[in-house]
C-alpha cells in the first residue's frame, strides 16, 4: 500500500498547526478520548442516577 | 538478527513476531465466527414461527452464545490481528514487547473459553448483555474480565508501538490515515474496557455472594458504556479497512487526509456518548441527559461516519476517472472490480451499513421515535445492517487480501470466493429489512415464542409481521450459507491453497519449518511520503459519489418522515 499524506505537507521550518499536533499526539487522544464520555456519560449519568430519591 | 519479510506482490513488510500475531488472533476470530454463526442460524431458525427448531431452554442458550461469541470474541480477536497489522505492517516497526502480546492473546483465549464453558454448562444463558439481577456462574464474569485484559494488553501494543515507530524513525510525516483509524479504534477500545472493568468487576463480586446488591440501572447504564463504544470499535477499525481497501485495490489517495482524520477525531470525542441511546427508555435519567449524548453529540459522530462514507466512494470514484472510465456519473463505478472480493465485500459493506444501518441507527436513535421499537426485532434488524455487514463483510474481504499476502497461500475455490460476498451480504440484506419491518409491527426481540402458544393470555401479531419472520429466516439462511463459505475458504486456503513461496506455512513466522527462513530483512527502508500532487477541486470530480450523497440524504429524510408520522398515530396527542 502506498503511503499518501499530504496532511504532514508541513515540514521543514514551517510551524505545525495545533490541530496536527494533536492529531500526531495518540496520547492525547487517549486522553480526550476517554474523558469526553467519562464526564458526559458515565459522571453525568451517575450523578442523575444516585440523586433519585430513596423510596420512603 | 533480521526478522521481517517482504510480500513480494503487496510490498508490505511483515515482522515476524508481529506476523505470528497477527496469524494467531485471526485464526481464533474465525473460530468464534464458525461457532456464532452456526448458533446464529437456529436462532433464526426458531424465530421463523413455521420452524421453530429448539425449545425455550436452547434458545436462550444459543441466543447467548450467538451473540457473545461472534459480536465480541469474533471482532476484537479480528480486530487485535488488525491493530498489529496498522502498526508493525504499516509503519514497517517491530511490534512493542510481542512477548506480553502472547499473554494477551493467551488470557483472551482463556478468557473465551470459560465463558463458552459457562454457556455450556448451561446455567449462564443470559444473553451478552447480562443484566443484572439476572445471574450467570462467575466464571462467565470472570472470562469476559480476562478476556477483555487481554484486549487491554493489545491495545497497549499498538500504543507502544507507535512510540517505537516514532523513535526509530520508520516513517516520514504522520502515521497513514489507516494507522490513524486503528489508533482510533484503540482510544475507543480503551474507554470501553475501563467501562467494562467498573461493572463487571463488582458483578463478578456480586456473583460470588461478596456484594449483596447491584442497581439495574447503574448496570445498564455503565454497561452500555462498555456495550454501544465496543461497537464504535468496530466502526473505526472497518471504515480503516475501507480506506486501506480503496488503497490496496485502487491505488486510492484520500481526497483530504485532513477532513478524514479530523473525521476520526469527531469519532474520538463523541461516537462513545452515543451510548444513552440504549437507556432512552429507561426511566431514572434525564432527558437533559438522553437528548445531549445521542443527539446533539451523536449528530458530530454521525456527521463523522457520513463523511467516510462520501470519502471512501469519492476517492475510488477520482482514483478510477484517473484510469480514464470517466463516461457519464458511474462508469467508474460499473467498471470496479465487482468479481474480486476484496471490493465487493468492501463496497457492500459501505453500502449497507450507511443507508441500512446508519439511517435506522440514527432514527432510532431520537428519543421520541425510539418508543415505536424500542426492544422490538427492529432493533437487531439494525445492527446486523453495522456489523454483521458493515464490520464483518469488511473484515471477510480484508481477509481475501490477507490469506495471500500474510499467510502467503493462494486462495481456494476462485468461484466461490467471487460470490460469497454478495451470498452473505444478500442474506443479510433480506435478515436486516425484515427484522426492521418486523419490528415496526411490533415483534419483540430475544422472545422465543411469539405465537404464545401455551401463554395464558394470547395475542396475536398482525400475519404480515409473522411472514415477515419466516422470509427473514430464509435470508438468514442464505447469511449462514455465506459465512460457511467464508470459513470454508479461509481455513481451505490456509490448509490446501497453492503455496505462493516455497517455505509458506501457517507455522512459518513461528519457526516450523526450520527451512530457508524468508525473514532476511534486517530494517524496512524508511516509509516514505508521497508526493504532493495537484489534484485540484476533488469534490467537483466524484460527481458519482455527490449524487450517490444526495440519495442517502433523501431517503434519510423520507424514512425520518415516515416514523415521525407512524408515531404520531400511535401515540395520538391532545
Ligand atoms: C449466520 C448469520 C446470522 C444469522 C442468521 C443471525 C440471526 C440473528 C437473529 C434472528 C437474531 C435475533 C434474535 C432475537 O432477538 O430473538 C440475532 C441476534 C444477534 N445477532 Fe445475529 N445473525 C447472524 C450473524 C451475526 C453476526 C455476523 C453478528 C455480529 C458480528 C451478529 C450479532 C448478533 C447479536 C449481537 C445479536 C443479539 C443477541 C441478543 O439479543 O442477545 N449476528 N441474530
Ligand atoms: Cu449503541
Amino acid at each position: 500500500m502506498q503511503r499518501n499524506d499530504n496532511q504532514s505537507a508541513t515540514q521543514g521550518d514551517e510551524p505545525i498547526p495545533p490541530m496536527q499536533q494533536l492529531l500526531d499526539n495518540p496520547f492525547m487522544l487517549v486522553f480526550i478520548g476517554v474523558l469526553f464520555p467519562t464526564v458526559f456519560y458515565i459522571l453525568w449519568g451517575i450523578m442523575e442516577i444516585i440523586s433519585i430519591p430513596a423510596v420512603k | 538478527m533480521a526478522m521481517f519479510r517482504q510480500c513480494p506482490d503487496s510490498g508490505l513488510f511483515f515482522h515476524k513476531s508481529a506476523e505470528s500475531l497477527m496469524k494467531a488472533h485471526a485464526v481464533l476470530g474465525v473460530v468464534y465466527l464458525l461457532i456464532g454463526g452456526v448458533l446464529g442460524l437456529l436462532v433464526a431458525l426458531t424465530r421463523m414461527p413455521s420452524l421453530h427448531v429448539l425449545n425455550a431452554e436452547d434458545f436462550y442458550l444459543a441466543l447467548s452464545i450467538h451473540g457473545t461469541a461472534i459480536l465480541i470474541f469474533w471482532i476484537i480477536f479480528f480486530e487485535m490481528a488488525v491493530l498489529y497489522f496498522a502498526a508493525s505492517t504499516l509503519l514497517r516497526c517491530r511490534p512493542a514487547t510481542p512477548g506480553i502480546g502472547w499473554i494477551g492473546f493467551l488470557l483472551m483465549v482463556i478468557g473465551s473459553t470459560l465463558v463458552m464453558v459457562a454457556f455450556f454448562r448451561g446455567n449462564s444463558s443470559v444473553m451478552f448483555t447480562s443484566y443484572v439481577p439476572m445471574p450467570a456462574e462467575p466464571i462467565f464474569y470472570l472470562g469476559l474480565i480476562l478476556f477483555a485484559v487481554g484486549a487491554l494488553i493489545g491495545c497497549f501494543i499498538f500504543l507502544g508501538t507507535l512510540v517505537i515507530a516514532k523513535k526509530e524513525n520508520t516513517y516520514d510525516g504522520s502515521i497513514p490515515l489507516v494507522t490513524f483509524g486503528a489508533l482510533t479504534a484503540t482510544v475507543i477500545a480503551i474507554f470501553t474496557i475501563a467501562s467494562g472493568a467498573v461493572i463487571l468487576i463488582p458483578t463478578l463480586l456480586w456473583s460470588l455472594g461478596f456484594i449483596n446488591h447491584i442497581d439495574p440501572l447503574m448496570y445498564r447504564t455503565i454497561w452500555w458504556a462498555l456495550g454501544h463504544s465496543s461497537q464504535q470499535i468496530n466502526v473505526s477499525a472497518h471504515v480503516a479497512i475501507w480506506y486501506a481497501i480503496a488503497a490496496i485495490i485502487f491505488g486510492a489517495k484520500p481526497m483530504s487526509e485532513k477532513v478524514s482524520r479530523t473525521a476520526f477525531l469527531l469519532y474520538i470525542l463523541f461516537l462513545q456518548l452515543a451510548s444513552a441511546h440504549h437507556i432512552l427508555a429507561d426511566p431514572g435519567v434525564s432527558s437533559t441527559w438522553k437528548v445531549f449524548n445521542t443527539s446533539y453529540a451523536m449528530y458530530l459522530a454521525v456527521l463523522a461516519s457520513m463523511i467516510h462514507g462520501l470519502t471512501v466512494p469519492g476517492c475510488i470514484e477520482i482514483a478510477q476517472r484517473k484510469k480514464g472510465f470517466n463516461n457519464g456519473l458511474f462508469e467508474w463505478l460499473q467498471k470496479a472490480p465487482w468479481a474480486n472480493p476484496v471490493f465487493s465485500g468492501m463496497f457492500i459493506s459501505l453500502i449497507i451499513f450507511g443507508f441500512i444501518g446508519g439511517i435506522t441507527g440514527v432514527v432510532m436513535g431520537t428519543e421520541q421515535i425510539n418508543l415505536i421499537i424500542h426492544n422490538t426485532i427492529f432493533v437487531p434488524g439494525h445492527f446486523h445492517a453495522t456489523v454483521a455487514v458493515g464490520t464483518t463483510l469488511a473484515f471477510m474481504a480484508i481477509t481475501y487480501f490477507l490469506i495471500p499476502v500474510l499467510f502467503r497461500r493462494q486462495l481456494i475455490w476462485p468461484n466461490a470466493c467471487k460470490w460469497q460476498p454478495y451470498i452473505f451480504g444478500g442474506g443479510m440484506l433480506i435478515l436486516s429489512l425484515l427484522l426492521l419491518g418486523a419490528g415496526t409491527l411490533g415483534v419483540p426481540r430475544r422472545h422465543w415464542d411469539i405465537n404464545f402458544s401455551d401463554a395464558a393470555l394470547q395475542f396475536q401479531y398482525a400475519g404480515t409481521a409473522i411472514t415477515m419472520m419466516g422470509i427473514a429466516g430464509l435470508g438468514g439462511l442464505m447469511a449462514a450459507v455465506g459465512g460457511a463459505m467464508f470459513c470454508l475458504i479461509a481455513v481451505g486456503s490456509l490448509v490446501f491453497g497453492k503455496r505462493l513461496d516455497p517455505g509458506a506455512s501457517l507455522f512459518s513466522s513461528f519457526g516450523f519449518p526450520m527451512a530457508a527462513s524468508c525473514y532476511n530483512i534486517e530494517r524496512p527502508g524508511k516509509l516514505e511520503l508521497a508526493p504532493i500532487e495537484q489534484t485540484g477541486d476533488s469534490g467537483v470530480q466524484a460527481k458519482g459519489t455527490f449524487v450517490l450523497a444526495l440519495v442517502f440524504l433523501a431517503s434519510f429524510v423520507v424514512y425520518f418522515f415516515i416514523n415521525a408520522k407512524y408515531l404520531s398515530s400511535i401515540w395520538p396527542m391532545g
